[in-house]
């Protein structure tokens, strides 16, 4: 197997996964039986990927989040939903490519879908804006959201982007004013919302798709209020201390999870959703299943309530009460 | 009248005899200040008088919270709430724990908001002034439960809410849980709505970031102050990350008003009693 994109720590045992398939072929073209040998290294492999994946930085974890080859929203779709009628449009000024939404059936049961949408490849890249949005793409988000209340329908977002886009014409659009809106319509939408981070969590432009009732992360992803080479510079005026900024922002699925800013992390396969995305997209499908049927047995009130409380509830801080 | 004079004298102690701002923190110097617009020496008697607006050419100089409070609550009318809300160090962050207690030294503020119940003009608000000078007003944890709180309670004693914003965005040093406040403080406005009561935000020169994509242009009025900049991505970082050219203007209150993403631009002179016309507007069917 030929990797067109390895990062720095997959190249180590991807070079001796090489040589091993190597050494298994010449044993079968001579007839020579290697069958310890190759056992023996093989367990050694496993031993060392373990180790290795175990012990990751959050740097490297930012690594595989953005890893070239991950799973992106239209994968995931692809894998999970049985139909997909993708929905275009804010029905103001344009359809943002760096936004998918639409209609979909999960397990029979019709869905509201919206996520960020990355590129892969230049040119796809390219279209899609590298799954940067503009305001129009979270005008399309609420239209769909709004639809999928009017129907009744859950909606589950998929989050995937660096953050909203940083140019003159979004911020000429309302850049600003398009996310606060949705983040207002979302927390009061009447219809069950499920996010699940996929890979990269940006900023103010990956939270307009994750106000919701449940928020779930792949274990590799990355959730974070700025970049860590954003942190670095503004910080340190240094971007080669991005690597230890990223490890002080607390944005790994697990530090999340720790601070209950997200609700389930979701185990990808050991060396990354990219490695083995059949495996994520089982697994992704399970859970989603489960906290679908959790919010489909409640009523709606007390899913909004809960919502609200949940928001209400974020932040640490001191509180000292005088007394007159 | 005296500034410390506002405070209603039920208020904290602690901000009755607030210390004035130390010249390193503070945007003006006593004697004369440059006008960074139009270049005229400005002194501060004259500025003082002139709501700190430059004669010449009506640049609108920064003002710190309690300038604010003293411009727009009536005399004795301002009452803080929620003024015993600390900022922890969640994440240990490097450097953080320093930087609070250096900005809270020089500014003699314990966060980036001041929150209270006053009167304006009369009408009684829910009223929170951000200040810049605190950590460029950036919105950690506590900025954001003041926020919500001004909400609940407004929306406990059926009073509109009046809140003055200057940002540079989320808290970074308190990560993930700074964005989460953009969501949190979204949703106590998404509740105050549906009980039909008045937002007004002002927003100020520069309210930017997280906090203008959520509460400060959810407002069903928005006024800016002239010539402020209020926008998601600012100019400087627009020309960092993409290399575009920056429009004259662009992102200021003026552009932002012909672009329809604002209701009016009010000078600050005349914003106190443009705020209570408003407020009153509002009431008109509670006073039948
Ligand atoms: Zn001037």
């Amino acid at each position: 197997m030929t990797y067109k994109y390895s990062l720095d720590f997959e190249k180590d045992y991807q070079e001796i996964e090489k040589k091993l398939t190597e050494l298994k072929e010449i044993a079968q073209n001579k007839q020579i039986d290697f069958s310890h040998e190759i056992a023996a290294l093989e367990a050694k492999l496993k031993e060392y990927k373990e180790k290795k994946y175990n012990t990751l930085s959050a740097w490297q974890k930012v690594k595989i989040a953005r890893h070239p080859a991950r799973p992106t929203t239209m994968d995931y779709i692809a894998a999970i939903f049985d139909e997909f009628f993708e929905l275009h449009g804010d029905r103001c000024f344009r359809d943002d490519p760096a936004i998918v939404g639409g209609l979909a059936l999960f397990n029979g049961v019709p869905v509201t879908v919206i996520g960020h949408q990355k590129g892969r490849g230049t040119s796809q890249n390219i279209k899609r804006n590298f799954g940067m949005p503009h305001p129009e793409g979270y005008r399309k988000a609420v239209r769909l959201a709004q639809q999928a209340e009017k129907f009744k329908r859950p909606v589950i977002c998929f989050i995937d982007t660096q953050g909203a886009y940083p140019g003159v014409e979004a911020e000429e659009r309302g850049q600003g004013w398009a996310i606060a809106q949705i983040l207002m319509q979302m927390s009061v939408l009447q219809s069950p919302i499920i996010s699940l981070v996929i890979g990269e969590g940006g900023s103010g432009g990956a939270l307009a798709l994750g106000v919701a009732d449940r928020v779930l992360m792949l274990s590799y992803a990355v959730y974070s209020v700025i970049s860590p080479e954003g942190c670095a510079s503004i910080l340190c005026k240094d971007v080669s201390k991005s690597s230890e900024m990223c490890e002080h922002l607390k944005m790994t699925a697990q530090d999340l999870y720790a601070m209950e800013i997200v609700d389930e992390v979701i185990p990808e396969p050991l060396e990354g959703a990219h490695i083995n995305p059949n495996q994520t997209y089982k697994i992704v499908k399970e859970k989603l299943q489960l906290h679908l049927d959790e919010l489909l047995n409640q009523k709606m009130d007390d899913i909004i309530e809960q919502r609200y409380k949940k928001l209400r509830n974020i932040g640490i801080f001191r509180e000292e009460v005088f007394i007159e | 009248m005296s500034f410390k004079d506002i405070f209603n004298p039920k208020s904290r102690k602690k901000y009755i005899t607030l210390p004035p701002p130390s010249e390193a923190s503070s945007p003006h110097i006593p004697g004369f200040e440059t006008c960074p617009q139009c270049g005229s020496h400005n002194n501060e008697e004259q500025l003082q008088k002139s709501y700190r607006v430059c004669p010449g050419c009506g640049y609108h100089y920064p003002l710190t919270a309690e300038e604010r409070i003293w411009m727009i609550a009536d005399n004795n009318s301002f009452l803080e709430l929620d003024d015993g809300l600390m900022t922890a160090d969640p994440l240990a962050f490097p450097g953080y724990a320093e930087k609070l207690a250096k900005v809270r030294e020089e500014t003699g503020l314990e966060e980036a908001i001041i929150t209270g119940k006053a009167e304006i003009n009369g009408e009684k608000v829910i009223m929170g002034v951000m200040d810049r000078r605190f950590l460029m007003g950036s919105m950690g944890s506590v900025v954001g439960e003041k926020i919500v709180r001004i909400f609940e309670t407004a929306c406990a004693e059926k009073l509109a809410v009046v809140l003055f914003t200057a940002s540079g965005g989320a808290r970074m040093q308190e990560g993930m849980l700074s964005l989460m406040q953009m969501a949190k403080t979204t949703a106590a406005v998404a509740r105050f709505h549906q009980e039909g009561l008045l937002y007004i935000s002002v927003v100020t020169d520069p309210t930017t970031g997280g906090v203008t994509a959520s509460f400060a242009t959810l407002a069903d009025i928005i006024i800016a102050e002239p010539g402020a900049l209020v926008c998601f991505t600012g100019p400087r970082v627009i020309e960092q990350t993409i290399h575009q050219k920056i429009p004259e203007g662009f992102q200021r209150a003026e552009y932002l008003l012909e672009h329809g993403m604002i209701d009016q631009i009010v000078h600050r002179k005349e914003m106190k009693q443009y705020l209570s016309k408003m407020i009153a507007l509002h009431s008109w069917s509670d006073k039948q």
